[in-house]
């Protein structure tokens, strides 16, 4: 099913969205897009949506179970709260991408802008993943609670040279491409060494985010990376005493 | 070099002639104040947190209890909890956590404030004669109602309505999560909202399953830290509120100790066992009154805009420009929280020094969202510091169209207000997550003392209503001629958009 998003209000377009979800609809490509907030917010399906343009803020929130494929890239805060499925961004992302994340995951090709994955947390056997293949900026993985961060890094020097990553980190890991500065570190996280484990352990993550954005895996499976993980799982412990 | 002890907070005394050793004071009191020692009971009374336990088990009466044992020099300044503070924070180094509101003496200006009643000119009437209307509806009203006639000249309305929610009675009860409150107290409050025809809040703790049954009573929360957020839970709740800000802490994030996490909580909360559940200051995809309009946009869209969305903000210096910019986010109803709210823990310096008082909150976002004609966009609902049914006709005078009780509901539940919370030992099985605490109430009995006190409210209501001559909830929202300012300035009187006494 093909919906033409031309000069159209995000209410009836997600309405449309439902309404074809309802009826069985497991392919949906929405064209010319351009700036539609909460496209699949709050969906339940195995649905597969394919954004051609620039969806605008939140797309996906409280998603639990699509993949929202964007040819294009995205606005403020995609999977933001979302539970789970996948959204694969062919382009970069605003602030804020899979903010308070509990599940899934949100692969984005480019950059993403400030507090990406920020309280991102886990819980059972739910544990989202934000890969992304360039570079974010500054507050990388704040208050993270759980879940996984990858930057590749791919075209810049460094893969992120922002300060305040992982500050207030208290659980879930952020795993950089090759080695980070320790200045750049946020208050709580901590940097440990990336090993062959922890190799084994992401090469088939890796290898599927090369894969859905089109790049060439072979060249990140090894262990050129820095791995930061929270100081402590309770960072705020001993700063308060009773009254 | 020590600093010695400082002086007992309370000072606990058994009456030998009376106590007949029954030990209900040892089995009742979870902070260790009573031991057994050669068939005596021996008593620490530096354990103490004045919660009444033991005294409301006594069945001889022999217990008593002395605040403050040991006096100080007096000084006006330099109180006992001044240099008490110091004390600890000399010792200590850190920030000092308090449980529940507002500990400060600041004039309370409820109790400034007078209610109306007709005398000869205009007849009162008698509520048990007369039909009071109580019933309220909370969410966006049509600034305009336009109508449409078939054919066959019926009139149908074209207006499109906004959800509203449908209350009984202008009083329902605050948010207070699971985690922060035990799970019988909850459902005890669920029970209680479901028996009178009002609602409550989940807080921002997700909502457990065995609350599924009163969720149509619920309010759910979404919090900056998300916690136990999920479409299913959304669209559990009659009403969703965003929690930008809390009375007792505004402009501070939560933080439920690891220690509290156990695996219910865990489960509900939707994060893992024992770690530490942080809700940041902000919300960090709200940066703005434009980024706040897309989060309630966002939540109408996920629930295919069927529920109200309301938006809870601590009442600071700004208060009532801010609610303005609330009510153009398309949000349904603005909560307003004075600086007297409850909580479970709160840095002192914040709940004794930070916010406004919700008399003054109401009357000022009342006045501004009537001036900028926009009062029909959202429902205001005030908290923080509600203590009866005064209180609630005072505040809707003053323009609130409903308000949330916290402390008082807990009250209903044996709650003493000792303050104690954060430490999660509360002997009334309130504030803590202890099973054998917990199980101490009766959610049967407790949710029957929380409706009785609802009830006992909406009587006095109606009768406050009755005397002053109005028969409808609406006739009285914002109807500032029904009070007179008793004692209070002219600076204050302007704000409340109220006479003095005699004027």
């Amino acid at each position: 099913m093909t919906i033409d998003a031309n000069g159209m209000h995000y209410t009836p377009l997600n309405k449309m969205i439902r309404q074809a979800v309802a009826s069985g609809v497991r392919e949906i490509v929405i064209d010319n897009v351009l700036g539609q907030r909460f496209i699949a917010n709050g969906l339940r399906s195995n649905v597969r949506i394919t954004i051609n343009g620039v969806p605008g803020g939140d797309l996906g929130m409280f998603m639990s179970g699509p993949e929202c494929i964007v040819r294009g890239d995205s606005e403020h805060a995609p999977g933001n709260t979302m539970d789970n499925g996948t959204i694969v961004i062919h382009g970069s992302a605003g602030d804020a991408v899979a903010h308070s994340m509990r599940g899934g995951r949100v692969f984005v090709r480019g950059d993403i802008g400030y507090r990406g994955g920020i309280h991102m947390k886990e819980y059972d056997q739910k544990r989202p993943v934000l890969a992304v293949g360039g570079t974010t900026h500054a507050f990388l993985g704040e208050y993270m609670a759980g879940g996984i961060i990858i930057v590749l890094g791919i075209g810049h020097e460094v893969a992120v040279k922002d300060r305040g990553i992982g500050s207030g980190i208290h659980g879930g890991e952020i795993i950089l491409r090759g080695d980070i500065e320790d200045r750049l570190l946020g208050v709580g996280a901590r940097k440990v060494i990336f090993t062959e484990d922890d190799l084994n352990r992401l090469s088939p993550l890796i290898t599927e985010f090369c894969e859905r954005i089109e790049v060439d895996p072979s060249q990140f499976l090894d262990t050129n990376y820095t791995r930061i993980i929270p100081a402590s799982s309770r960072p705020f412990a001993g700063k308060y005493t009773w009254e | 070099m020590s600093l010695g002890s400082v002086p007992l907070k309370y000072k606990i005394s058994i009456d030998r002639d009376q106590c007949m050793k029954c030990m209900r004071c040892v089995d009742n009191c979870s902070y260790g104040v009573y031991r057994i020692e050669d068939d005596k009971i021996l008593i620490d009374s530096r354990r103490c947190t004045a919660c009444h336990r033991c005294i409301s088990m006594c069945p001889r009466d022999a217990i008593s209890l002395k605040e403050k044992p040991v006096d100080y020099r007096s000084h006006p300044l330099w109180t006992a909890q001044a240099r008490e503070d110091i004390i600890n924070q000399a010792r200590t180094g850190k920030i000092i956590l308090a449980g529940m509101g507002n500990a400060m003496d600041y004039p309370i200006i409820f109790d400034r404030l007078v209610l109306d009643a007709c005398q000869v000119t205009n007849p009162s009437i008698d509520p048990l004669r007369e039909p009071m209307e109580l019933r309220t509806y909370l969410g966006k009203k049509p600034a305009k109602l336009e109508f449409t006639k078939s054919d066959k000249g019926d009139i149908e309305l074209k207006t499109e309505l906004s959800p509203n929610l449908k209350l009984d009675t202008p009083l329902m009860i605050g948010h207070m999560s699971y985690g922060a409150i035990s799970l019988n107290a909850q459902l005890s409050l669920a029970k209680a909202v479901a028996k009178t025809g009002t609602f409550m809040g989940t807080g921002e703790g997700g909502m457990h399953e065995s609350l599924y049954p009163y969720q149509s009573n619920m309010i759910v929360q979404v919090a900056s830290g998300r916690f136990g957020v999920d479409i299913n839970y959304l669209e559990r709740g009659a009403a969703i509120e965003i929690k930008i800000g809390q009375g007792a802490k505004p402009g501070i994030g939560g933080h439920l100790p690891g220690e509290k996490v156990c695996s219910d909580v865990s489960c509900t909360r939707m994060i893992p066992l024992g770690s530490d559940a942080i809700s940041p200051a902000p919300h960090h995809d709200i940066y703005s009154i434009e980024d706040l309009a897309q989060l309630v946009r966002s939540l109408k869209e996920a629930t295919e805009w069927k529920k109200p969305i309301f938006v809870k903000i601590a009442a600071v210096h700004n208060v009532a420009a801010i609610a303005a910019g609330i009510a153009r986010s398309s949000a349904d109803a603005v909560v307003i929280d004075g600086f007297r709210g409850g909580t479970g823990a709160a840095p002192k310096v914040f709940r004794d020094n930070v916010g406004i008082p919700i008399e003054a909150a109401i009357a000022a976002v009342d006045k501004k969202l009537n001036d900028q004609g926009i009062r029909n966009e959202v429902s205001v609902i005030a908290s923080g510091g509600i203590r009866n049914s005064a209180d609630l006709a005072k505040s809707i005078a003053l323009g609130a169209d409903a308000v949330y009780i916290g402390t008082a509901s807990l009250i209903a539940l044996g709650c003493r207000v000792c303050g104690n919370c954060y430490r999660g030992l509360c002997p009334w099985g309130i504030a803590t997550q202890q099973p054998d605490l917990v199980n101490r109430i009766d959610t049967d009995v407790g949710s029957q003392h929380v409706a009785n006190l609802i009830h006992a409210w909406t009587l006095e209501l109606s009768e406050l209503m009755g005397a002053a001559g109005i028969n409808s909830i609406e006739s009285l929202r914002g109807n500032r001629e029904r009070l007179r300012g008793y004692m209070l300035d002219e600076g204050m009187l302007k704000v409340l958009n109220v006479d003095p006494v005699g004027a």
